[in-house]
């Protein structure tokens, strides 16, 4: 495949080329995200931008606002699109109160459109999708992926197809097949499904935001990170949680971290970066705890499904990032992962997806060990809504009680 | 019966263009068989596909049907006649 348009350099803005993370061999923006030489994936890379802190917080109230840090023409907040991000950084006072820890906030990704923080990685690979002339995009999702893929779509008139596991909560099988988009439901495991999405974005001319589109979606996760210092008044937290499925996400929270220390925007002071995994699929935790760098695939069985990538390609990046900035990678059980999601509902009003219980959970863990700071600014990410994942939760909570429409009954209730 | 090869597009310039090619590393091969027969028939594929010291590339994922070969042996898992393969990057995920 090649480039469409001539201009197709300064149609990605600030960027200039794909490098392979391995071994850094450059390559022209396209749609590549392969190495030629080593397999391994390409990365976007940039000239350092020069941007005040005045003119992005004059900027759009979305991801946009980070555009001089991204893929994207200047005039991508002019394309139909769904406006991701600027999601609320909550400052997490009972939550905190109950871990034992001075001072938390709660980076709440459900507020985005299709209320996880998918819909920042789509909105920049639906522009690289554009530029690109792609007109039908798809991915490999284990299902918030697939809602953001096609809401987008619909939005900006294209064609989607997205691939998901056949047992995926319902609540992520609904919002996405209401988009009208096609969606496939795999009989496997994610990851083979990755497999089978890796083999058809081959030979189909689609834009498979997660596949041969994956430099440019993956900066998508970057916004995370800088919306967390601009909103934290221009400073890095000391300490961040996050969720661990691809490991994509964490790794690219650090890379804004380094990118916004390197444009000057803030100091760049050090920041410790841990990962959340649930015990049923913990790949990277189990690389982590056995000091290697390689990771063992490993064959999921845990109620998070959206972590739950047996074979996560920048796992070894994730593990690089926590080791390099001393931070570490825990993972807790299925009963953890739901008292997780139930004590951010009870002490902030958030109700999380699985993920999110995950990283409440392994928060609460890593203090306990002694792995985080009680002392230290730190901000935990809640990447999903939990009314995707009722399931999670809807066996130990209901009513507390169930009573005729009556006074009396109130009362011999004992409500009051 | 031979063994079927699924490529990659990243390694089709040593296919001439295939995405799918055949070999007959022989009945009791193995995936390191399977390669070097491929290394003859398609001169530069093997050292695409293995690093330096010889090992799977970490990027890569190569299934023996529908197994990742990292579950089970390896380049020591059988590839008997009959068997597909698949050679695929390893990609982000969501
Ligand atoms: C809600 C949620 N949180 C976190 C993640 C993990 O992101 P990554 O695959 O970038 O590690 C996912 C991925 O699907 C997700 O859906
Ligand atoms: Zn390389």
């Amino acid at each position: 495949m090649t480039l469409l348009s001539s201009d197709s350099v300064t149609s990605f803005g600030p960027a200039v080329a794909l490098a392979c993370r391995e071994c850094g061999t450059r390559t022209e923006l396209g749609p590549h995200y392969a190495c030629l030489e080593c397999f391994g994936p390409l990365e976007v890379v940039y000239d350092v931008p020069r941007v005040t802190r005045e003119q992005i917080a004059a900027g759009p109230q979305s991801l946009w606002r980070y555009k001089d840090f991204l893929p994207v023409p200047a005039d991508v907040a002019s394309q139909p699109g769904l406006r991701p991000g600027w999601t609320k950084l909550v400052k997490a006072d009972n939550l905190a109160r109950e871990l034992g820890i001075r001072s938390l906030w709660v980076k709440d990704d459900s507020g985005n459109p299709t209320h996880s923080f998918k819909d920042r990685v789509v909105a920049v690979a639906l522009s690289a999708a554009r530029q690109l002339g792609f007109t039908t995009i798809g991915c490999a999702s284990t299902g918030n992926l697939a809602n953001a893929v096609a809401a987008a779509a619909a939005r900006a008139g294209l064609r989607s197809v997205v691939f998901v596991p056949s047992d995926l909560e319902a609540g992520k099988t609904v919002t996405t097949a209401v988009y009208g988009g096609t969606l496939v439901a795999v009989e496997g495991s994610y990851d083979d499904v990755n497999r089978l999405c890796s083999e058809v974005a081959a030979d189909q001319p689609w834009g498979f935001v997660n596949i041969n589109l994956r430099p440019y979606y993956a900066e998508g996760s970057k916004t995370v990170g800088f919306e967390v210092a601009e909103q934290l008044g221009w400073h890095l937290p000391e300490q961040v949680v996050a969720p661990v499925a691809s490991g994509s996400l964490l790794t690219k929270v650090d890379k804004a971290f380094k990118e916004l220390g390197a444009a000057g925007l803030v100091e760049a002071t050090p920041y410790k970066v841990f990962g959340a995994q649930a015990t049923g699929c913990s790949p990277v935790s189990q690389a982590y705890r056995d000091g290697t760098d390689v990771v063992r695939p490993v064959r999921p069985k845990t109620i998070a499904k959206s972590l739950a990538i047996g074979n996560p390609a920048d796992g070894p990046y994730a593990l690089d990032v926590v080791r390099r900035t001393g931070g570490a990678i825990a993972d807790v059980s299925d009963e953890e992962v739901v008292e997780g999601i139930r004590l951010l509902a009870r002490t902030e009003g958030i109700f999380a997806e699985t993920a999110g219980g995950v990283t409440v959970a392994v928060t609460r863990k890593l203090l306990a060990a002694g792995l985080l700071d009680p002392d230290a600014e730190t901000v935990i990410l809640n990447t999903g809504d939990g009314l995707k994942t009722l399931d999670a939760v809807a066996p130990v909570v209901g009513p507390s009680a169930t009573i005729p429409p009556s006074y009396d009954a109130f009362q011999k209730a004992g409500l009051a | 019966m031979s063994v079927s090869v699924r490529i990659p597009t990243i390694l089709r310039t040593y296919t001439g263009g295939a995405a799918e090619v055949t070999a007959e590393p022989g009945d009791e091969a193995t995936l390191a068989d399977l390669l070097e027969a491929l290394e003859t028939s398609y001169p530069g594929i093997r050292g695409r596909v293995l690093d330096d010291g010889g090992a799977l590339r970490r990027f890569v994922n190569v299934y023996v049907g529908d197994e990742d070969v990292r579950f089970s042996e390896g380049l020591a898992t059988p590839t008997p006649p009959g068997s597909s393969v698949s050679v695929i990057p390893a990609v982000a995920g969501g």
